[in-house]
């Protein structure tokens, strides 16, 4: 049934947000330390388990994989709410911190990913 | 008439949301077929809408949500707030390879240093620059560079005024905007292709909604990986603006 798949998936989300709260409370800092990244190594683990043992039935993968595809969706209604009046309006230090930050990551990704060797087998699928 | 739809608007915002969204992506996609046969993806078409959406927004209610500060599209907060972005974020773990990702695993932790650092001595310089010279506002303006969330969690923990933390949060949002809109531009520049490549920006390029949609309107294939070391970004600059990098700026002032 998909609901046991998107109930797996509200479960490792919740999980990995109240570890990232208590990780946050250890270290003594006001934030979500990494909760939705440990929520997704959760359910790479939780996956990994059900296909190992036979329990993950493909029914239970469609209520994740659901989700999954409404992320685009959902990243453009949060595209819609931005504050881009205000990101627009913030003076000359604003733009020039945000510009040359961006600009230099940039640089600093291509960097590394220069870097990188690309075997066959790993090439882009597309 | 106006205010039956007014109610059907309010008392089904998400549902509304989603045709709307659906609407857009629809005119996206035809957008990008017949405009640009193709060269610019649907889903960077429909980004690009959605910030224009929010500025005109925006600047109708002068709220701080874009569009969803409209009571017609009030429901687009929820469909588009952290809770099911982060739900959606953690459903496209399920395509993670996990030998991939703990391949990459080490890179990702250095860009994610990196992606700390660099922003953050950027932001403090640039706030030299233009006149500031107490640690306090410094350090704040460098966290807002980081993430808009990390400055100001920050300027809070240091006691920084106001002002200095509404320009902290500007340049977090700004910079978010703008990895969302050049990612798509610059993915070439930045050789995005592999799961590993991904993971190195998702580090640096910091702001999770900047990330996630600009990896979105790049290569949907990408997402999880780079979301994966995004997430961590905010907590790590909670955790190394208000204490190590507020002590270094202070003991440089």
């Amino acid at each position: 049934m998909p609901l046991y798949g998107t109930a797996l998936l509200a479960g490792c989300h919740l999980t990995g947000i109240l570890l990232g709260e208590l990780l946050g409370r250890a270290l003594g800092v006001q934030a979500n330390v990494g909760g939705v990244g440990i929520a997704m190594l959760l359910l790479i683990a939780v996956r990994f388990h059900g296909h190992k043992h036979g329990w993950l039935q493909v029914k239970s993968e469609e209520g994740v994989n659901y989700w999954a595809a409404l992320y685009i969706p959902v990243v453009i209604a949060m595209a819609m709410q931005q504050n881009v009046v205000k990101a627009l309006s913030g003076g000359p230090m604003v733009l020039l911190a945000a510009i040359a930050t961006v600009t230099a990551c940039a640089g600093c990704v291509s960097f590394i990913n220069r870097r990188e060797v690309i075997t066959a087998d790993e090439a882009p699928k597309n | 008439m106006n205010t039956l739809l007014q109610k059907l608007a309010v008392d089904n915002g998400l549902i509304l949301s989603f045709a709307i969204v659906g609407l857009v992506v629809f005119c996206s996609g035809f957008l990008s077929r017949k405009l640009t046969f193709g060269r610019v993806q649907g889903s960077a078409i429909a980004i690009l809408i959605g910030l224009t959406l929010a500025y005109v927004g925006g600047r109708m209610t002068g709220g701080s949500k874009g569009l969803a500060d409209l009571t017609y599209f009030s429901g687009l907060a929820l469909m588009g707030g952290n809770m099911l972005r982060d739900f959606a974020i953690v459903a496209t773990a399920f395509e993670v390879q996990p030998a991939e990702a703990k391949r990459a695993g080490w890179i990702g932790a250095v860009a994610l240093l990196i992606g700390t650092f660099l922003p953050f001595i950027i932001g403090v310089s640039i706030a030299y620059a233009f006149g500031y010279r107490d640690a306090i506002s410094l350090t704040t303006i460098g966290a807002g560079t980081v993430t808009y969330i990390v400055g100001p969690v920050t300027g809070a923990a240091i006691g920084a005024s106001s002002e200095v933390i509404t320009l902290s949060i500007a340049v977090g949002v700004f910079k978010a905007i703008l990895v969302m809109v050049t990612t798509p531009m610059l993915a070439k520049f930045m050789r995005l292709k592999t799961p590993r490549s991904a993971m190195v920006f998702g580090g640096l390029a910091g702001t999770v909604s900047g990330v996630s949609a600009g990896l979105a309107a790049t290569d949907r294939s990408l997402v999880p990986y780079g979301a994966l070391v995004a997430t961590f970004h905010t907590g790590l600059g909670c955790l190394l603006a208000p204490s190590l990098l507020y002590f270094i700026v202070r003991a440089l002032v």
